[in-house]
């Protein structure tokens, strides 16, 4: 292993007990809850392996429904999650599961309604250490850490449209990291994935969202420096 | 980077290892001293609560199965065989791990599972001889930088090493913390942490019903009581006859060879024994 960093080794600043069930959990929840585009009715948690084992005793299930509060993994409502969505009128559920063999021990998949009814599927993993990485958006593979931005859009599978998008990321002289399209025969529909190489604004997605035949865009900015477990701001 | 090639440049521009560990940390990865110091000031104010807490106010964990000790054990402290300055840090090292069982905010270090080692050690050492808050921040760098060396060249994970790995990890970069607090030399801290490894080597992970509870809250205390010991025989000018880095390699390879059921799985040690399995079945109802 490379020399770790000073802060590898001593931090996180983080809720208990455990920082891949507790922390990463957090983390976890808080990606979907920036997913959702923070506009969350209900959520229903299936958690995997080691998620599904020891939840209750680790907290992971209070964990995961705060950072789908927005709380961050430091914060110390962690513990009182299930009283504020009460408040908020978010429900939820947790139902331990086996998403299968080669999936991660710690590994959860969010099924969130919206106010307007719509469902959308995130499925993520914590990978020691309060590091998370987010596997699956609405059935599309994807592999986001919260490092650098994403775009991800549903539209109607005819030819032009990736053009499009890709004219105005161009214009804005913004890079293309990994770019994935995944299509469905069946409704004619697809969903893409690009991540992005440097930042950009909600314009993009409004100019995206114009474009014809696209149904759905998300942007999911980096997860900022007070998200981090251990670099909080003061 | 390894404790020989440190001591080399400490000694040549005599240097103290949390100087060392702050120009190191500004080097690789361009973050200004004053900010590093700014950040370990914050961790060190989240050491003094969690370290605290417990003892005033009784906590429990989140499954049920522990909480009360820290309290418990500081009303009996004035009794304490330990004295002063070892029974404060048994205390300290009880509060933290507590508050992490219960879902409080504790500064991992290297892990959440040993986070009452290091601050216990700090803490108790700087209450009892005075020591400002400067030198405790310089104690808190010279633990990273230790942590950092063993997490190059092993590991610092229960999964990955076992016990060992974490709260052995954790008590050797407490006993190099304490050897410069006292005004120890780099080389004494080296003796220590190396001591404090030797008499953690093979310590298994086998939390029961997985959980980071039992064993784990009294390993901290083993863990602190093992890390002042051994900052103890290296400030009397004993040293270790197996030098730190050899040593880190020992725990390398003794975590290699444990096998899964003993690392972080629950399928071995304590958690599979008569009382660790009736446990796991009683937080399941
Ligand atoms: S027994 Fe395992 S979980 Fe508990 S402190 Fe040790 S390494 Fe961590």
């Amino acid at each position: 292993m490379p020399v770790p960093s000073l802060f590898d080794i001593m931090g996180p600043i983080m809720i208990g007990p455990s920082s891949s069930h507790t922390a990463g959990a957090a983390r976890l929840g808080k990606m979907a809850y920036k997913l959702a585009g923070g506009d969350i009715r209900r959520v229903v948690m299936y958690l995997h392996g080691s998620f599904a084992a020891t939840y209750r005793g680790h907290g992971t299930d209070k964990a995961l429904l705060a950072g789908l509060l927005n709380l961050n993994p430091s914060d110390e409502r962690l513990r009182d999650s299930f009283q504020i969505a009460a408040e908020k009128g978010i429900s939820y559920e947790f139902i331990p599961t086996d998403l299968g063999e080669n999936v991660h021990p710690n590994t959860v998949r969010f099924v969130i309604t919206d106010s307007r009814g719509e469902t959308f599927e995130i499925m993520g993993s914590s990978i020691g250490g309060g590091q998370v990485v987010v596997s699956e958006i609405d059935g599309m593979e994807v592999n986001f850490t919260g490092e650098r931005p994403i775009i991800i859009t549903a539209h109607q599978d005819t030819p032009g449209v990736l053009s499009h998008i890709t004219t105005l990321l161009f214009e804005r002289d913004i890079n293309i990291g990994d770019m994935r399209v995944t299509r469905s025969r069946e409704d004619k529909s697809a969903h893409m994935y690009i991540e992005l190489d440097s930042l950009c604004g909600q314009d993009l997605t409004a100019a995206i969202r114009c474009i014809p035949g696209i149904t759905r865009v998300k942007l999911l900015l980096p997860i900022e420096e007070s998200d981090v477990p251990g670099k909080e701001n003061p | 980077m390894n404790a020989s090639e440190i001591l080399t440049a400490c000694c040549k521009d005599s240097l103290l290892l949390s100087t060392f560990a702050l120009r190191h940390e500004t080097e690789q990865n361009g973050i200004s001293e004053a900010v590093i110091r700014n950040r370990f000031d914050r961790m060190l104010t989240v050491m003094e609560t969690s370290a605290a807490e417990a003892r005033q106010n009784p906590v429990r964990s989140v499954s049920g199965l522990t909480g009360g000790d820290a309290f418990l054990y500081e009303q009996y402290r004035s009794a304490s065989l330990l004295g002063e300055t070892v029974s404060l840090a048994v205390a300290c090292a009880l509060s933290c791990s507590e508050i992490n069982a219960s879902m409080g905010k504790i500064v991992a270090c290297p892990t959440a599972g040993s986070c009452g080692i290091v601050p216990a050690a700090v803490l108790a050492v700087s209450s009892s001889k005075g020591l400002d808050r400067e030198k405790q921040i310089n104690a808190l760098l010279c633990a990273g930088l230790v942590g950092q060396i063993i997490g190059e060249h092993a590991c610092l994970a229960g999964a990955q090493g076992g016990c060992q790995a974490e709260c052995g990890s954790a008590s050797a970069m407490a006993a190099a913390a304490v050897v410069e607090l006292l005004g120890g030399s780099p080389e004494q801290s080296f003796d220590a942490a190396a001591i404090a490894i030797k008499n953690s080597l093979g310590l298994v992970c086998d939390p029961v019903a997985g959980l980071v509870e039992i064993p784990c809250i009294k390993r901290n205390v083993g863990g602190v009581v093992n890390a002042l010991s051994a900052a103890d025989l290296a400030l009397a000018g004993i040293h270790s006859r197996i030098p730190f880095d050899d040593t880190v390699d020992a725990l390398n390879r003794v975590g290699r060879q444990l096998p899964t059921s003993l690392r972080e799985t629950a399928m071995g040690g304590l958690a599979t024994t008569a009382a660790g399995i009736q446990l796991a079945e009683q937080i399941k109802q």
